[in-house]
């Protein structure tokens, strides 16, 4: 990818809300140079979607988060793909992951109560005829996600004018 | 024996006054200071400041890291007088990479306590009281008062924004007499932004040579350098030997507070201000030094990361400026703008003062930074996105109620 698509990834990882006018300015090109690129990299599925990151514990509502290793035997012909996307069509399954060493998927789940999580993957997930054994570890609390560290502790401690 | 006693009591006892040096009373305050102080004093948290010296990044994790684990080795020791061999080693092979210098790190490279030590060590190796130090202004604003405390006769030479304040070679040679001595280069210039080119940078050495002169080449923000790269005023023909490089880890590497610095040049020199360092700081902080040894190890990423957003917000100012009205020549180094707020009637210092109150932006008013200074301010835009956006629009609706006075 060249350049100056992969300069506007990074500044739109940043903050997603900044305007085409004012990524032009930054990277010394013009506004419909940027906006062309913005919608060749949607079209081409490089940018998927324009989200946030939210810090769910200062919002009053109950959440619970897991993360469950998944020990699979792949299809003949398909892999892991099937068994995959079987998994990840549950709307429950946040992330979905295929990983080396000693399991196979790593799935991300979100639901409301730890008892709602436990009973997706006891009936959901187990039941699976592919799937051989599951590891459940729930998140206790969040630190940093995506490049993003929860508590703010890097405050700007400059002096207001020097040399 | 008699005579003296009596000499004695008839002296008139010494105020405090009496015991200062004459060279170091005939220094002015700082300019910047007093700005300083109107701005910290107002308690108004909504001030947005574009006054700030130095990079917005905290150093990066893995340099603080470093730094953490030598200490819990119990690493807290003197090092040699010129810094830890390591670290002047990779400081030679940096500069090599980076500005194609050559520098023994064996007596050529001394690790110093940021820029500003191996600025003063120059001045007080150098100078002999009466010799003119010329100084291309505006200005960083060590180097004048530096310059009077050794004795010598600091000879500011104005550069205009005609020339995006380059230092032409005009103005160099009207200033130089018989007792010219040192020049002091500071590009990319602090607080003007501007940089020099192999091209402008020849005039200036063969004056150099013509006249005999050595040169201070401050490249403090050498890093710091939009659209072509840095040329070391040492690789210009000839210039090795008569140039002292002095330059540290606080732009590049985010690492103000940690005050580290080195100075390369030619070893009679290294050796003679070598001699001033180790009896006055003995050698930089160690744990400042295996920190900048870990920046020059790992941190070239960082630094480009950190380089490449300083450029970004850069362009995002410049254009900011123009379409409020402020003409602005494009900076293409350090992390300063450097508008003109002629059009508006006002001295630097009021139009600061007034921006400070009414419009609640902190710059530094130029006048402050020496000769060619005045109608100027100087804009650091190393400050986040949304606040310098945020800090345009205020100065441009200062600018709209001052056209209406």
């Amino acid at each position: 990818m060249n350049e100056f698509k992969l300069k506007i990834l990074d500044l739109l990882k940043e903050d997603a809300r900044q305007s085409a006018q004012l990524i032009a300015t930054m990277l010394g090109a013009t506004e419909a140079e940027v906006k062309a690129a913005i919608a060749e990299m949607e079209n081409d599925h490089i940018i998927l979607k324009y989200g946030t990151i939210v810090n769910w514990s200062k919002v009053d509502e109950e959440k619970v988060t897991a993360l469950i290793e998944v020990q699979i035997t792949p299809e003949r012909g398909r892999g892991f793909d099937a068994i995959a996307e079987r998994i990840y069509l549950f709307p429950e399954v946040k992330t979905l992951y295929l990983m080396s060493g000693g399991y196979d998927l790593l799935v991300e789940i979100e639901g409301r109560t730890l008892r709602e999580v436990a009973s997706f993957v006891s009936s959901k997930l187990s039941t699976l005829e592919s799937v051989l054994a599951t590891k459940t570890h729930f998140i206790l609390k969040k630190y940093k996600q995506d490049g993003v560290i929860f508590e703010e502790h890097e405050g700007d401690h400059r002096m207001l004018i020097s040399p | 024996m008699m005579e003296r006693e009596e000499v004695m009591t008839e002296t008139k006892k010494r105020s405090m006054q009496d015991y200062l040096s004459p060279l170091v009373k005939q220094i002015p305050p700082s300019g910047i200071r007093k700005f300083f102080d109107l701005v910290s004093n107002s308690k108004d948290k909504d001030i947005i400041s574009l006054g700030v010296g130095e990079p917005d990044f905290v150093t990066p994790w893995h340099v603080r890291e470093a730094c953490v684990y030598s200490l819990e080795q119990g690493k807290t020791t003197y090092t040699s007088n010129a810094g830890l061999l390591e670290l002047r080693e990779a400081i030679a092979n940096y500069l090599n990479q980076g500005f194609q210098l050559q520098y023994d790190p064996t007596n050529q490279i001394v690790v110093t306590v940021g820029g500003s030590e191996g600025i003063d060590l120059a001045l007080r190796a150098l100078v002999e009281p009466g010799d003119e130090i010329l100084i291309p202004e505006p200005t960083y604003v060590s180097y004048s008062p530096i310059a009077s405390i050794t004795g010598g006769k600091p000879v500011g030479i104005e550069t205009f924004a005609k020339d995006q304040f380059k230092l032409t070679a005009q103005s160099l040679k009207a200033a130089i007499t018989p007792r010219s001595k040192i020049l002091i280069l500071c590009f990319p210039s602090n607080p003007t932004g501007a940089t020099m080119s192999y091209e402008d940078l020849l005039p200036i050495a063969q004056l150099v040579e013509e006249h005999d002169l050595l040169v201070i080449s401050d490249e403090i923000y050498a890093e710091l350098s939009y659209g072509q790269k840095h040329v070391s005023f040492a690789t210009l023909p000839g210039m090795k030997d008569r140039t002292l490089v002095v330059s540290g880890f606080s732009k590049a590497f985010a690492m103000t507070g940690w005050r580290m610095g080195y100075m390369c040049g030619h070893p009679e020199l290294i050796a003679a201000m070598l001699k001033i360092h180790q009896y006055t700081v003995m050698c930089a902080p160690v744990m400042g030094q295996i920190a900048a040894l870990e920046a020059l190890k790992s941190g070239l990423a960082d630094k480009d990361r950190m380089v490449e957003s300083y450029n970004q917000r850069r362009r995002l100012v410049v254009e900011g400026f123009c379409n409020i009205g402020l003409s602005c020549h494009e900076p293409y180094g350090a992390f300063y703008a450097f508008p003109s707020i002629q059009s508006t009637g006002l001295t630097s210092e009021q139009f600061a003062e007034r921006l400070l109150l009414e419009a609640k932006v902190a710059v530094v008013p130029g006048h402050v930074f020496g000769k060619g200074g005045e109608g100027f301010i100087r804009c650091s835009y190393a400050t986040s996105v949304s606040q310098l956006t945020e800090a345009i629009e205020r100065i441009g609706y200062f600018i709209q109620k001052l056209k209406k006075e």
